[in-house]
């Protein structure tokens, strides 16, 4: 008996089944990146009743209460002049004087001998703060340092911080400018 | 002239389709690739805040999710935010635990390079939000990342 040869099998629509499954997963497909605010938290403390000593020239107080209203250095603040006040405050100022935090001076590879402020920002909220006021101090605050290194960047490299491409370099930059925000264990000062 | 006329005559030859399944399968691979299914029920309503000095978030596989925020089924669990690991609610007291778990998954190499991304929403308060980051102080998981959105400012 011979064999009929099979009829060749249709492939006209195999176009369609793959674009069924293509736009399948063009929907289901979520690019987003995940971004966000890195920060690192302190080891807890051995015993609390050890504090560590910082000048008092040496500390900017932000303190954000229930209301969500901010009093910096003793002084009712606002998110708008956050960042200036900081930054104001980290810059290091020598001749000493005695307005504004310590500095240091330090010699750091690249850039050579520097003076480079010891301040340190203190950030303290209460329980019923907003996470919203929360992550918008902390963008000001972070907005401060990075104005700072993008500064110093240009003066030393000749170009923004995140145009920096060598590690050493960034590292430099990252040792001149330390960003130093410290947050105060928890108080609950207005309840939940 | 006799030259175009008989070109003319043939009309538009078909465009040859053969390989334009081949073409939509590798489009179709790439996006299977691509692809990352959510693998977590969202059960808590988590409306990030928005910040313009972010970062990205790198390294996806070294990254444990912990989310908090109002109850998406308020008629049943109340509006006070919770703190949802995984599928499921947690008190804090839970997040040793989770943050143990989420370690023993990662090979010895990466544990030390773990971050805990904060998904949080804008409307909750601070108070679980510290109790959170005490635990995570308590566990050794220093680096943390406030999930924000971009703010084109």
């Amino acid at each position: 008996m011979a064999r009929r040869s099979t009829p060749e099998i249709n492939a006209g629509s195999m176009a369609d089944i793959a674009f069924l499954l293509l736009i399948f997963f063009l929907v289901t497909t979520t690019m987003d990146v995940d971004t966000g605010i890195t920060r690192r938290l302190p080891p807890p403390v051995e015993n609390p009743e050890e504090d560590i000593e910082i000048k008092e020239r040496n500390i900017l107080n932000v303190l954000v209460n229930k209301n969500d209203r901010l009093l910096v250095d003793g002084k009712i603040g606002s998110i708008a002049t956050l960042k200036d006040v900081a930054k104001k405050f980290m810059i290091p100022v020598y001749p000493d004087d005695p307005n504004h935090p310590e500095t240091e001076l330090k010699t750091i590879n690249l850039i050579g001998e520097i003076h480079t402020s010891k301040g340190v920002i203190s950030l303290k909220n209460d329980r019923g703060t907003s996470y919203k006021m929360y992550i918008a101090v902390q963008n000001e605050l972070a907005r401060a340092f990075n104005e700072l290194k993008d500064e110093m960047a240009q003066k030393y490299f000749g170009t923004s911080y995140n145009n920096l491409l060598n590690e050493d370099e960034i590292k430099a930059i990252n040792e001149a400018v330390p960003v130093r925000i410290s947050e105060a264990e928890p108080e609950n000062i207005g309840g939940r | 002239m006799s030259k175009f006329k008989t070109k003319k005559g043939k009309g538009l030859p078909a465009i040859n389709t053969s390989s334009l399944p081949d073409i939509i399968f590798m489009l179709l691979f790439f996006f299977m690739v691509t692809t990352v299914m959510r693998e977590v029920t969202l059960r808590v309503k988590v409306r990030l805040p928005q910040a313009t000095e972010v970062q990205k978030l790198e390294k996806k596989s070294l990254v444990m999710f912990i989310y908090m925020g109002p109850p998406t089924n308020t008629a049943v669990y109340g509006t006070e935010s919770r703190i949802q690991l995984n599928d499921q609610f947690a008190r804090v007291e839970d997040v040793p635990e989770f943050i143990a778990r989420e370690r023993e998954a990662r090979n010895e190499a990466d544990r030390n390079f773990l971050t805990t991304s904060l998904k949080v929403h804008s409307e909750t308060k601070m108070g679980i939000v510290t109790d959170v980051k005490q635990e995570l102080r308590k566990s050794g998981a220093f680096r943390i990342n406030y999930s924000t959105l971009k703010n084109q400012k």
